[in-house]
This record gives C-alpha cells, sequence and structure tokens, in this order.
C-alpha cells in the first residue's frame, strides 16, 4: 500500500473511532508523544547501570524483571512480563521475535527497523554468530551464543556484561554508556 | 545539555530520547496514528494484547510465506492491516464501512488541509 492510500486509510479510521466515542485525537497525539519523548532504551540503561552497581538488585531483576523495574516508573509499555537474561563469561545471549516484533517496550522503548524485519528474524535463530559479526560483533569462539525467541507474553532484555576498566564509573555514567543494542544482545558494550 | 522536564534526568548521548542516535521512531506519520490508535483501544479494552498479536502474527506470517526475507518489508503496513482485520472481527469498525469512509477521504479535492 502506498503512503498515502495508507494515510488516508488512517484518518479514516481516526474518524471513524471518533465519530463512535472510542477515542479522542488528543489522546493519539499524547500517546504518540509518550513514544517520542519518555519511553525508549534510557530506560533500559538505567537499570543495567543499577544492576551493575547493586549486586542486590541485579539478583531482584533476574529473578523478575517487571517486578524489579517497578520502582523506576516508566510509563508506557506495561503489557508484557519482561525476564532479563545476563551476559556471562561463557555465555552472549541476543534476542529476537522470530513471528512479529515482540520487544520490551517498557525499558527499550520500540524496536528498530532492522529488529522486525524477516532477515533477522529468522536468520538469527539459524546463524547468530554470522548475524552478530554483520552488524559489527564478534563473539569469542570460547562463547555459547544462546537466542531467546519473544512472544506476547514474555519479553526479554539482555543485562551486558560490566565492561573492563568501567567498574569505577558512577552510576549515572554508566547508564550513558550502555546501548540500546547491548541490550537487545546485538552488541557488546566496550569492545575494542 | 537538555534535562528532561518530568524527570530531571540529563539527555545526553545514549541518553536522549528514544531515537536520537538517527533512528526515527515513525517513518511516517500515519503510522504513529496507528500506532497510537491500537495502545488506545487496547487500554480501553476493546481487545486484549495477544488478541492483537495473534493477528499480527497471522498478517506477518502471510507475508512471509510468499516472500523472500530480502524483499522490501513495511512493517507498519502490517501492522495496520492486523488493527482492521481485528476490529471488523470484533464488529468495532466494520470493513465496509471504514472502505466508505476511506473512499470519501480519497475523493476529496487535492490541498485538502489533513
Amino acid at each position: 500500500m502506498s503512503n498515502s492510500d495508507a494515510s488516508v486509510r488512517a484518518e479514516a479510521l481516526e474518524s471513524l473511532l471518533i465519530d463512535k466515542g472510542l477515542i479522542e485525537a488528543d489522546q493519539i497525539d499524547q500517546t504518540i508523544a509518550l513514544y517520542n519523548e519518555r519511553v525508549g532504551p534510557m530506560n533500559g540503561a538505567r537499570v543495567v547501570a543499577k544492576a551493575w552497581k547493586n549486586a542486590d538488585y541485579r539478583k531482584k531483576l533476574l529473578e523478575d524483571g517487571s517486578k524489579a523495574i517497578e520502582e523506576f516508573g516508566f510509563v508506557g509499555g506495561q503489557i508484557d512480563k519482561l525476564v532479563v537474561i545476563e551476559n556471562t563469561a561463557s555465555v552472549h545471549n541476543v534476542v529476537v521475535c522470530t513471528l512479529c516484533s515482540c520487544y520490551p517496550w517498557a525499558v527499550l522503548g520500540l524496536p528498530p527497523r532492522w529488529y522486525k524485519d524477516p532477515a533477522y528474524r529468522s536468520r538469527v535463530v539459524r546463524e547468530p554468530r554470522k548475524v552478530l559479526e554483520e552488524m559489527g560483533t564478534v563473539v569469542p569462539e570460547d562463547k555459547l551464543v544462546r537466542v531467546w525467541d519473544s512472544s506476547a507474553e514474555i519479553r526479554y532484555m539482555i543485562l551486558p556484561e560490566l565492561p573492563p576498566g568501567w567498574s569505577d564509573l558512577s552510576e549515572a555514567d554508566l547508564a550513558e554508556r550502555v546501548s540500546r543494542d547491548s541490550m537487545i544482545g546485538v552488541e557488546i558494550l566496550g569492545a575494542v | 545539555m537538555t534535562t528532561d522536564q518530568v524527570t530531571g534526568f540529563p539527555l545526553e548521548g545514549k541518553l536522549q530520547p528514544p531515537m536520537a542516535n538517527g533512528e526515527v521512531l515513525f517513518e511516517e506519520a500515519w503510522q504513529s496514528r496507528v500506532f497510537a490508535m491500537t495502545i488506545l483501544l487496547y487500554q480501553d479494552g476493546l481487545f486484549s494484547w495477544n488478541e492483537f498479536q495473534d493477528e499480527l502474527i497471522e498478517v506477518i506470517g502471510r507475508w512471509d510465506a510468499v516472500n523472500d526475507e530480502t524483499r522490501q518489508y513495511e512493517y507498519y503496513d502490517h501492522f495496520s492491516e492486523a488493527l482492521n482485520t481485528l476490529l471488523n472481527k470484533k464488529n468495532i469498525v466494520a470493513s465496509g464501512e471504514l472502505g466508505k469512509r476511506t473512499d470519501e477521504y480519497a475523493s476529496r479535492p487535492h490541498g485538502h488541509d489533513h
């Protein structure tokens, strides 16, 4: 469907929903603003930084992700169960949704285009190392690569390994260094 | 350095709003509106997220079945098809009704202020 066709159809839908009293135009604007400004990977970065600095929080986060992030009061995306998977010295984890686009909105915002594309969805389960390499990430041979397939029920976020040399940074400084891609598992932080 | 007015949290570097790394959240305005409408209707309980997800998976599955993974993939086309299908199934917005309103809007004269 061309963009102008799709645009007219969307406008028609909006007007019908408004006519039926099911939504208001203001609400649509507010929701868009929310996802543009407040729902995004800066949230996940704060969670990761806290887990790096606080062993107790890390434990809670790995046990029950949804519960552990409650204290941050993130807005948007509270429609899923969040499970946080830690990268370790022996295992590198990466997340996908093979069937559509399931993604932990509450901590990462909306997924990037490549995450939703059929190429990533089918290839990362078949040949994860190769896909990661094409994205500029080389996982050491002695590490296992594990792929987690998200669903409507469970959304996964990766807790990256704390890079060597970063342990003296403050929590705020750490949060600034945690990338969205490292929380999906397609990037390794601090890699040279 | 800009500051998020609500949380007082600095927004430099990786902490800038969602797609400050140059990626766009929505390539077209209509996509953001379709997305927002879906969220709002779900929040109002008109359908469960699983119901929407199931439609989306079906639409995408049909596309995947006949297209090679290197073909141009327009996610929001699938997303809006899923929404419209679900709304029709649940008698919230019949597809006939949507088609009619769409045609009316499409035949507005050029330069109509959207």
